[in-house]
């Protein structure tokens, strides 16, 4: 299968890319770990004119913390960067628990965190996790740099809020108030697959006291549904076997799945509270575990 | 140089664009003129005729194309020919030298780590990748990086007694260089 024929530009700098951006008019798509977009275009589900290779771009392959504690993923910060980062379960739990979920070994040594967030896929893991942990991209347009946060990102399947002449250059996760957990965990049918339910939780916690609380879900709705609902009402409280199971049943309301051959509406609500239920179980002081 | 502008297209245009690229295949470079959207497991199949690569799925699925990219296992229809400008690529070609096998390769034959081969190229590329990088795996972390790499001849059990009799072979063959170097 070869892709429609495109114009290929291999950009040295950010602002050399939104100046090719601009020119192109809307015409163009960004190709980072082209993990996503090259079966697309493959599959001609995208044609392209042009395709702005941002890889020979340097400075843009880190992910690391600000002294204050904001966490910063550049535009080519591979999926196995965040995996083999040992630091960063301690740092950045629910993206931790993510990073070797998605897709598949070979596939995460090319994709990037950024770029999964822009192609936007209503079954992106990244999506749910940026969204439980209130986090948001930075775009680089002709004018200068602008933050947009992922619960605002999405517009759609496969639809941001970009223009046509930004380029989006990193995630940014706000400081933790307190110290950060949380988790994620996937259903999925075999390594590489969609997720049937996906589950991202991130508690921040001032001593035993939750102080931020978000969970976002993927492939139980038509597109990334953040359970901010849910995830405030542990707002101000320890955690418990209470109120954990109250949250966990009002993540399964929020969510909207479909039956599918992946598994039917009952059972998909069923794990979205079964896994919001793990990952806070996890989180309670081992005296009053549950489930 | 070759023209691979033949293996995307038979008609020429002066609206096609094209790129000059250079790359290093197994230790030869390559200078090449390339369409943009030739994808790297045809220039490595077509344009260079090294026919162990193998496309399976083309959806970034199988793994069967799978090559390294200056030692990073990628697979290769989902990569273009021009993102490989400038970098080193191993295909399965470049195991075995004139004489011996490479240990990945002994580890298969050994352990019958294959039915129909199909699969084994990149199985034997990712294993490298892996083995490379952690020389004494567990059978777990074997599963784990395999993961991406499927067979269809339910082979798995083999495969992954081959990545550890090869893990093994790789062991011993650097203690022996250790020891003729002391």
């Amino acid at each position: 299968m070869y892709p429609a024929r495109f114009d290929y530009a291999a950009p040295q700098s950010i602002e050399e890319a939104v100046e090719l951006l601009g020119r192109a008019n809307g015409e163009a798509k960004v190709l980072a770990g082209g993990q996503s977009l090259v079966p697309m275009m493959k599959l001609r589900f995208a044609s392209p004119e042009m395709l702005i290779d941002i890889n020979n771009i340097p400075g843009l392959a880190y992910h690391s913390a600000d002294p204050d504690g904001t966490y910063r993923i550049g535009a080519l910060c591979r999926h196995v960067d965040l995996e083999k980062d040992e630091n960063l379960a301690s740092q950045q739990p629910t993206m931790a628990a993510a990073a070797p979920l998605i897709a598949d070994p070979i596939v995460r040594t090319r994709g990037t965190l950024v770029g999964s967030l822009c192609h936007s896929d209503p079954q992106g893991d990244w999506a749910s996790v940026m969204s439980a942990l209130g986090g948001s991209i930075v775009a680089q347009g002709p004018n200068g740099r602008r933050s947009i946060s992922c619960i605002d990102f999405v517009t759609g399947p496969f639809q941001n809020v970009l223009e046509f002449d930004e380029l989006a250059v990193e995630a940014v996760v706000p400081a933790p108030v307190g110290t950060r957990a949380g988790g994620y965990l996937k259903l999925e049918r075999r390594v590489g697959d969609f997720a049937t339910v996906g589950v991202a939780v991130s508690i921040e916690f001032s001593g035993t006291q939750v102080t931020r609380a978000g969970i976002g879900l993927t492939g139980v709705g038509a597109s990334t549904i953040c359970a901010g609902e849910a995830a405030t009402m542990l707002v101000g409280q320890d955690l418990n076997a209470d109120n954990i199971d109250r949250v966990a049943v009002l993540a399964a309301e929020i969510s909207q799945p479909r039956s599918d051959h992946r598994g039917s509406e009952a059972y998909k609500r069923h794990m979205v509270a079964t896994f919001v239920t793990r990952i806070l179980s996890k989180l309670l002081p081992t005296t009053q575990k549950v489930a | 140089m070759t023209s691979l502008f033949e293996v995307v297209s038979t008609e020429s245009s002066v609206d096609t664009p094209i790129r000059r690229i250079t790359v290093t295949v197994n230790g030869k470079q390559h200078t090449l003129d390339v369409e943009p959207r030739l994808l790297l497991a045809h220039l490595i199949r077509q344009g260079l005729e090294l026919t162990g690569t193998h496309t399976g799925c083309d959806t970034t699925s199988c793994g069967a194309c799978t090559v390294l990219i200056d030692g990073v296992p990628v697979k290769s229809c989902t990569m273009l020919a021009v993102q490989a400008d400038g970098h080193d690529v191993t295909t399965v070609e470049g195991l075995a030298s004139a004489s011996e096998l490479d240990p990945i390769q002994e580890g298969f034959r050994d352990e019958h780590g294959l039915q129909c081969g199909f699969c084994t190229p990149g199985m034997m590329l990712t294993a490298k990748a892996l083995l490379d990088e952690n020389p004494n795996p567990t059978e777990d972390e074997v599963r784990w990086a395999l993961s991406g790499n499927l067979c269809r001849c339910t082979g798995y059990q083999n495969i992954v007694k081959s990545v550890l009799l090869a893990a093994e072979g790789l062991r011993a063959k650097d203690d022996v260089e250790e020891d003729e170097a002391s």
